[in-house]
């Protein structure tokens, strides 16, 4: 018998690529599910939007950069990229939104950089920035949660918006759409409004955060716990940034609540869970180090809260994660571990 | 008494397989007809042959003595004839052949002389130290190395702790577990020889706790002996690793650049203590030891004594191996241990386990993806390092940053690939790594000797052309001046002006060639065979 000598370890944990993608997936199913809830299956219609244009793309960047489709279709990233970028648009969102947000994440955001592991940048977050310079008001055009739409839209009525632009009669996109609750808080505090009054005022807000909103951070929250336990993320990341931006908002908010809304309201409102957990800890662009998670994620969420209240827009994860994604490589290099029997310094 | 433990960073759980060979007792191998004894089974240099062929020899008859200090003596695991002085193959990643003793068995067994020491207390510590490298015996937890030099507490007076390893944290391999089940007291007896040998104020017994009753039973043996204790580790690899294990124990990092030593801290195998028993108290040199044979492939897996010597394909032949079930031939564990090229390679006195796996048990891994970055390799790492930097650097060939990132700290365990979702061959990249940055430092020395002798000739050319030269004009001097009574005073200096000047060109020239030798230092490597 011809021996075959292979070299150690001659096992693995049978953890591959595509399982730690499908495990992602599956921790954002409780998000998806209480999206869909909340706001109508709009979202759906995007996330299978998003997932087939990617995996387009994703095919005919690997043709053309003569890379064998099938491990990388398999691998399961692009998927994750397309659901992730597909949880950031709006509900109501035409085709041509989520197909050039996703050509823009996969072929400048990934392949241009030499694709799988070599990207610097989160692509869907390139792809979702790129869209909200580009189209802002598309991409600020939000449906409700289905408790306060006046108008709430049928699956059919979503299809017909989404792929011909047409809605039920005598409905104007205003009418099926209203501002998120932080774009609201935000524009009613530079009208010098009090925030307690804004909140009590308006149906928008509800116990804790944003109607509808608190739900769903909730539920990415409880997906993001999962995947910390299942150790497919570390804890360091979405800890520090939730903590960063938790302390931010509650130095602001003593020091003046009228102005600036509590840590809980920043905490479940947008993009914060769903960052914490799903994108700042993509692991391609994220700092590696265990103090260089702490440090990004911190990072991350200081950026969140600084450009949530000052800067031009109303939410900001995707901007906190594209700067903190350049600050990667030198936080890493900053921050590499004492190996085992070297002196402490 | 519980004993209080630390944590080292990662590690990994792989399944464990160790029930499958823990089922029989341990038992003796049957005696082949044919011992191949390699003359290197130990780091170190190799034994020097003491017998020739023809020469009949007894059991326990040394045959190859140490050579220099880091060095074992091999001696003869049964009696019988010399057949053959020459290279074989042995154990060995590469596959390769090396020298080695052959012993036609009589299948008599026959014991040569075995010394009674009488009572080991009696005896200088240094005096026992010699012994024990009489007997041959080295380090069995896998790495070979010679035992009496690890039992030398130096300018010390005392060692604070001597831990024995009975951790055993590969998959499959079950010998120590066997090992501390059955001969509880002889480990202890071992144990008080090493603690006498070192001056230890205290020993540790290590055991995982997926070893219940080798604990239980160890625990029972230790009741009524004073200042040894047990502990219960819980299982994870590689805790059996000295410095991983020392850590666990003390909480205490050896040096990366030093020893155990250092922090007052010695560690051997159970088996070694078992060795060492032997060796004072029965007078029986290193000859043989348990070998766990096992693996998807072996239809009776278990322990058995084996003498040294024996071939590999013997040892499956008794425990019912089907090699054609079989998808690879492992000498250790999973982790660490490596394929083996051939079946007729022998046991030797690092052999703790003959694997043979089945594919279902060691699946061929997927073609790598990239790297993802996504540090589970370094979460996984034991000793801190940055498994995916030093991956990146080494694939890149920059092996200058492979060591800026500690490269020679890492430990070839294994739990970086384990982990790794990409599949990437991480260890394989970190030997190609060592590997050519051995070899470039071999390069560098053989310039630099070559450049020393080039340097060397030179100089005595020049000095021998100055001398001649001199000579020269002093003849013609001396003719030119033979008339005149008095000779020039300066005459005598003006040779050595010339020999000085002849020196000082060949320094120059010497000092040009190393700063371009420097510049040219750099060689391309070879990028390993295998990985993306
Ligand atoms: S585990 Fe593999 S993929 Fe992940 S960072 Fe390490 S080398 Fe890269
Ligand atoms: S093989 Fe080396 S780099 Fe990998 S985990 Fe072990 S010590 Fe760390």
């Amino acid at each position: 018998m011809p021996l075959h000598t292979p070299t150690s370890p001659h096992i693995h944990s049978g953890i591959t690529v595509t399982t730690v993608m499908l495990r992602v997936l599956l921790a954002l199913v409780p998000g998806i599910a209480a999206y869909i809830w909340l706001f109508g299956t709009g979202v759906l219609i995007n996330i299978v939007l998003a997932m087939v244009f990617a995996l387009g793309a994703e095919a005919v960047m690997l043709k053309l950069r003569g890379r064998p489709l099938l491990p990388f279709l398999t691998d399961g990233s692009v998927v994750v990229t397309a659901v992730l970028f597909a949880l950031t648009l709006p509900p109501l969102a035409p085709w041509w939104l989520s197909f050039l947000g996703i050509l823009f994440a996969v072929v400048i955001g990934k392949h241009l950089f030499g694709g799988l592991g070599h990207n610097p940048f989160n692509p869907a977050m390139l792809g979702y920035v790129m869209l909200l310079i580009s189209f802002p008001r598309e991409m600020t055009m939000w449906a409700p949660p289905l408790s306060l739409a006046t108008h709430p839209l049928a699956f059919a009525d979503t299809l017909a918006y989404v792929f011909l632009g047409h809605l039920p009669d005598a409905l104007s996109l205003d009418a099926v759409t209203m501002a998120t609750p932080l774009d609201h808080v935000k524009t009613e505090v530079s009208r010098s409004h009090e925030i307690s009054a804004v909140m009590s005022g308006s149906p928008l807000f509800g116990t804790l955060a944003g109607t509808g909103w608190e739900w769903l951070g909730l539920a990415y929250l409880a997906g993001g716990l999962w995947l910390i336990k299942k150790r497919i993320i570390g804890w360091q990341i979405p800890a520090a940034m939730l903590g960063a931006l938790a302390l931010m908002a509650a130095i602001f908010y003593a020091v003046d609540n009228a102005r600036y809304a509590s840590p809980l309201f920043h905490l479940l409102s947008g993009g914060a869970l769903l960052g914490a957990f799903f994108i700042a800890t993509d692991p391609v662009t994220a700092a590696t180090t265990p103090r260089g998670r702490l440090y990004y994620g911190a990072g991350i969420g200081v950026l969140v809260y600084v450009i949530r209240t000052w800067g031009g827009y109303p939410d900001a994860v995707a901007f906190a994660v594209l700067l903190m994604n350049i600050a990667a490589p030198t936080i890493d290099h900053y921050t590499q571990p004492r190996v085992f029997g070297h002196r402490k310094d | 008494m519980s004993v209080r433990l630390w944590r080292f960073n990662g590690g990994v759980h792989p399944p464990q397989h160790k029930a499958e060979s823990t089922t029989e007792a341990l038992r003796a191998a049957r005696l082949p007809k044919r011992l191949i004894l390699p003359l290197h089974q130990h780091i170190g240099e190799a034994a020097e042959p003491v017998v020739n062929i023809g020469d009949t020899v007894l059991k326990g008859q040394l045959i190859a003595r140490a050579k220099g200090y880091v060095s074992a003596a091999v001696h003869a695991p049964s009696s019988g004839t010399v057949s053959d002085i020459g290279d074989y193959p042995v154990p060995h990643p590469s596959g390769m052949s090396a020298s080695c003793i052959v012993i036609q068995t009589d299948g008599e067994d026959r014991w040569g002389e075995r010394p009674d020491y009488g009572d080991y207390t009696q005896i200088d510590p240094s005096h026992l130290r010699n012994m024990i490298r009489d007997a041959g015996i080295v380090g069995l937890g896998g790495a070979g190395f010679p035992s009496f030099i690890k039992l030398n507490p130096g300018s010390r007076k005392h060692i604070d702790t001597l831990i024995l390893n009975g951790v055993e944290c590969e998959p499959y391999i079950t010998c120590d577990d066997m090992l501390m089940r059955e001969r509880p007291r002889e480990i202890i007896a071992g144990i008080r020889i090493m603690q006498h040998a070192l001056h230890a104020r205290e020993c540790l017994i290590a055991v995982e706790d997926n070893k219940p009753a080798a604990y239980r039973i160890m625990c029972e043996a230790i009741a009524k002996e004073a200042g040894i204790r047990v502990a219960l580790c819980p299982t994870i690899y590689p805790q059996g690793s000295e410095k991983q294990l020392i850590k666990v124990l003390t909480g205490k990092e050896s040096p990366s650049n030093g020893l155990p030593i250092d922090i007052g801290v010695v560690l051997h195998n159970v088996g070694t203590a078992y060795a060492v028993h032997r060796a004072i108290q029965h007078g029986e040199p290193l000859i043989s030891r348990t070998v766990t044979v096992t693996g998807g492939a072996v239809a009776q897996p278990r322990n058995v004594d084996v003498l040294f010597g024996t071939p590999v394909i013997d040892l499956l032949d008794e425990c019912g191996a089907d090699l054609g079930q079989a998808d690879r031939l492992l000498m250790g564990g999973p982790m660490m241990g490596f394929a083996l090229h051939s079946m007729n390679v022998p046991v030797i006195k690092t052999t703790n386990c003959v694997l043979a796996t089945t594919p279902a048990q060691t699946p061929a891994p997927r073609d790598a993806l990239p790297c993802i970055r996504c540090g589970a390799c370094m979460d996984a790492c034991p000793v801190h390092l940055l498994p995916q930097q030093l991956y990146w650097h080494a694939h890149a060939k920059e092996f200058d940053k492979t060591q800026t990132y500690n490269l020679f700290d890492c430990i070839e365990c294994g739990c970086c690939a384990y982990v790794c979702p990409s599949q990437i061959p991480l260890v394989q990249y970190y030997r190609y790594a060592k590997a050519e940055i051995w070899a470039q430092e071999r390069d560098k020395e053989k310039a630099d000797l070559a450049r020393k002798r080039h340097d060397f000739r030179q100089e005595r050319i020049e000095r021998e052309k100055a001398e001649r030269a001199a000579r020269l004009h002093k003849k013609k001097t001396e003719t030119v001046t033979a008339d005149k009574t008095e000779a020039k005073p300066s005459a005598g200096d003006e040779p050595k002006a010339a020999i000085l000047a002849a020196i000082e060109r060949a320094k120059a020239k010497r000092e040009a060639a190393a700063t371009a030798a420097e510049s040219s230092e750099e060689k391309p490597g070879q990028p390993p065979d295998g990985g993306t």
